[in-house]
């Protein structure tokens, strides 16, 4: 008899074990629920904490990005660029590498700054705390934060001096890394393969104008525009530089798009006295292309 | 009384496994001999490829002037037989067999603005590199399902610059493609165990099974998965699919 009962209680333990791991990962169950919104964010000296997001994020989130965080919000049919579906993880402004998750304080600024050229509005309203609680809450919704660490962010040397001789190596790496096959080669977004672009949601995307835009997706300064091409901005058709770019080179390039934007600036003053003229395009062309 | 418990216990135990090393090591030493083989055919014409215009990159128009190339979503040979369908182990093989990765690390290109090839399979953690032959630069971008068990990332691949070596984390059929050529298109097909991909007459052979019976799938990208029992006992076994053309 006892033996039996041993049996049975092995048997039972086995089955609530494999019924435990077999629980599908996409469908919140109350306790995914619970034991997510336990989730947090650290930035700095602060904690945030998912469970006390919840109001904030039904009142100001909600619209867009919707109740489950898979930006279906009612608005998100209205809305160009489309609201993030904070489900899949994957983010555009990251300080680390392409592939991986970004930090807490990538998403803490993401939440502060707004997103250029899109319905997402700068949040520094909200008190630090209150975007930290958000930070935590938006990573409750996908159960890839409950099993992997943010990557390492890359690492930015401190920016060298603007010269004419580094303008001019950072519009040599336009053209070698051909930036300008997708923005132009004046930066307009108009190169050859503009108008073909998707993102991976398959829905049309427009490379970034630097002609008309002084701020980024992510961000307005140099270290923005660095981390930008060195990390990729996932889900779009904008790769990582990070594995043939070297960081003096990454500066350069840095230093060269400055003059193509519209506000005045160290760079482009440079550029107006070197004369610079938009890079020619068919000098890139293979010699098995050549007569 | 309960000392000689513990000590009949403990020898149980190591007889238990010194038989499961045994038996293991056999199916080990066995794993060389087997071999699963067959043709894949597509019953029907196949749908026309669209011819691909790359005047956009003349580096790479210049590599096909005297054999323009076309799409490869569907590719028959005149007998019927269909290229680029991977064949693999869905189902039989134990823990060990299909946790084994193979020690080759293939090469996915990027040539003539093409993928060669341009199905690559692979096992699960087998390493892999990614190479760009062209004179023009490239991104590659594979795009997995969204909260599956790969991830997406995008890399540029300047014209010059080395191969890069990665591997994926779990079993997908993953669609590759280049921002820059629309174009481009491709799958590195994950799977776990031993697995072929057929080649221009349809025939491929997957080697290293070892004895025993199993579920082999063969999936085309644009048709999808079929399936079939197959028991290796002595050698080799057959295992023809056919997919009808749509």
């Amino acid at each position: 008899m006892r033996t039996n009962a041993c049996k049975w209680s092995l048997l039972l333990a086995a089955v609530a074990v494999a019924a435990l791991c077999s629980r599908s990962s996409a469908q919140m169950t109350k306790y995914d629920e619970d034991q997510r919104l336990g989730m947090e964010s650290h930035i700095g000296k602060l904690t945030g904490r998912a469970a006390a997001a919840k109001e904030n994020y039904r009142r100001f989130c909600t619209g867009c990005h919707g109740d489950e965080g898979d930006g279906e919000g009612e608005n998100a049919q209205w809305i160009d660029p489309k609201p993030r579906n904070f489900t899949l993880a994957t983010f555009k402004c990251r300080s680390t590498p392409t592939g991986t998750l970004p930090t807490d304080e990538d998403l803490f600024n993401t939440i502060g700054r707004g997103i250029m050229n899109s319905n997402m509005p700068p949040w520094n309203p909200l008190s630090q705390q209150a975007r930290a609680d958000l930070v935590a809450y938006v990573k409750h919704f996908s159960p890839r934060w409950q099993t992997e660490k943010a990557g390492a962010p890359i690492q930015i040397p401190p920016a060298p001096e603007v010269t004419a001789d580094r303008i001019k190596a950072g519009q040599a790496m336009f053209q070698k890394l051909e930036c300008w096959k997708c923005h132009g080669v004046e930066g307009r977004s108009n190169g050859p393969s503009a108008d073909t672009l998707t993102d991976d949601q398959n829905r049309a995307i427009k490379p970034f104008n630097f002609h008309d835009e002084n701020r980024f997706k992510c961000g307005v300064s140099d270290e923005d525009l660095y981390k930008i091409f060195m990390t990729g901005l996932d889900g779009t058709p904008m790769p990582s530089f990070a594995d043939n770019v070297k960081p003096e080179e990454a500066w350069e390039l840095v230093y060269y798009l400055r003059t193509l934007q519209p506000m005045p600036s160290k760079e482009k003053d440079i550029a107006k006295q070197l004369g610079l003229k938009p890079i020619n395009p068919n000098a890139t062309a293979a010699p098995t292309a050549a007569q | 009384m309960r000392g000689k418990q513990a000590v009949l216990l403990v020898v149980t135990l190591l007889l238990l496994l010194g038989t499961a090393i045994l038996y293991s090591g056999d199916r080990v030493s066995a794993a060389a001999a087997g071999q699963i083989s067959g043709t894949i055919k597509l019953d029907g014409a196949a749908p026309h490829q669209k011819p691909i215009d790359m005047s956009k990159e003349p580096s790479c128009a210049a590599i096909h002037k005297d054999k323009p190339v076309s799409t490869e979503i569907v590719v028959a040979g005149p007998n019927g037989g269909l290229e680029w369908v991977v064949v693999y182990i869905s189902e039989g093989l134990n823990a060990a067999e299909a946790s084994a990765v193979p020690s080759e690390t293939p090469s996915f290109d990027q040539k003539g603005c093409q993928y060669i090839p341009h199905v690559l399979a692979l096992d699960v953690g087998q390493h892999f590199k990614v190479v760009n032959s062209d004179q023009t630069s490239h991104n590659i971008h594979p795009l997995p399902r969204p909260g599956g068990p790969n991830h997406e990332w995008n890399k540029s691949q300047p014209q010059g610059s080395p191969p890069f070596d990665v591997a994926w984390t779990g079993e997908e059929m993953i669609p590759v493609k280049c921002n820059i050529h629309p174009w481009m298109h491709g799958y590195m097909a994950v799977v776990k165990g031993p697995y072929a991909v057929s080649d221009g007459n349809g025939s491929y052979t997957i080697s290293g099974v070892p004895p025993g019976s199993y579920t082999v799938t063969a999936w085309q990208e644009q048709y999808g998965a079929q399936t079939q029992k197959v028991t290796v006992a002595s050698g080799k076994a057959t295992a023809d699919f056919t997919f009808k053309a749509k």
